[in-house]
């Protein structure tokens, strides 16, 4: 049986706004923390650069900006899918699995991007040993790619959820789990992405 | 064009502005690292309160977030810019 959802209605006019927790709030204190533990990588990383700029600024140059970018646009995109996807699920459209399987497809095609910039760096010569800057580079990154990994298992699931004809109350907020943590991914590479690519 | 599908353009507008501003001006790397780090942290905001629906969240975990966002950046700017 299909049950009533509990999804954020728009305000009566004149009435208190209808507030709505997405996902579970065990869920919420994991991401709390993990983007408290990414602000200090972010801060760890700022702190480093201003110790050895130049150091810094020269293995920076050898990064591949073009795929940091490309690496943006699919996780925005990816974003943007899965908000689309959320939308299409509590309107039970027949589209709602197909914004899901895309954004599966975009958290594949970042994971080729990384492992192919991981590539063309080691064949060029830089490794997490050679300085403060690759280390932090590789460690963090990984770090947030294994965030991505965990991240497209909630969009298996997502799609899973999807393709069931009825749409109870726990899978619904199960949905909106993976997607919160799908925009959590998104979020960190938000800023990792400037930080480690662009800021000199 | 829905108001999810307006933000998706502005998002990738803003990270074209930030390789515009980023890479390819001739603005000192200080100010050009500041702006940078502001459409980074905008960007954030974005997502949280629109794509993850934080924007119609309990006021508590919205103030958590928009704090979050708020002293992450100007942290991070002062230490950048080594006030």
């Amino acid at each position: 049986m299909t049950v009533q959802l509990d999804a954020p209605r728009a305000p009566v006019s004149g009435g208190p706004r209808q507030r709505h927790l997405p996902g579970e709030e065990g869920l919420w204190v994991f991401i709390l923390g993990d983007l408290l533990m990414f602000g200090v990588f972010f801060g760890v990383l700022v702190v480093s650069r201003a110790k050895d700029v130049v150091v810094f600024a020269e293995a920076q140059a050898h990064l591949h900006v073009e795929l940091g970018l490309l690496n943006t646009v699919f996780l925005l995109t990816g974003s943007w899918f899965v908000a689309r996807g959320m939308q299409a699920l509590k309107a039970r459209s027949p589209r709602r699995t197909a914004w899901f399987v895309a954004a599966l497809g975009t958290a594949l095609a970042f994971a080729t991007v990384k492992v192919l910039e991981y590539s063309l760096l080691i064949s060029e010569g830089q490794t997490p040993a050679d300085n403060d800057f690759f280390m932090y580079y590789f460690v963090f990154t990984g770090i947030h790619l294994a965030h991505l990994v965990i991240g497209a298992v909630f969009l298996t699931i997502l799609v899973t959820i999807a393709r069931r004809p009825q749409l109870t109350k726990g899978r619904f907020r199960l949905a909106e789990c993976g997607a919160v943590y799908w925009h959590m991914v998104d979020m960190l590479w938000l800023v990792l992405f400037p930080l480690l690519y662009v800021v000199r | 064009m829905s108001r999810i599908d307006l933000l998706f353009v502005s998002l990738v507008a803003a990270t074209v502005l930030t390789w515009l501003v980023g890479v390819e001006s001739s603005a000192s790397h200080t100010v050009a690292g500041v702006a940078v780090l502001a459409i980074g942290f905008i960007k954030l905001r974005l997502v949280g309160i629109h794509f993850m629906e934080l924007g119609n969240a309990p006021v508590v975990l919205r103030s958590i977030f928009e704090a979050y966002a708020a002293v992450a950046f100007l942290v991070l700017t002062v230490l950048y810019i080594g006030v």
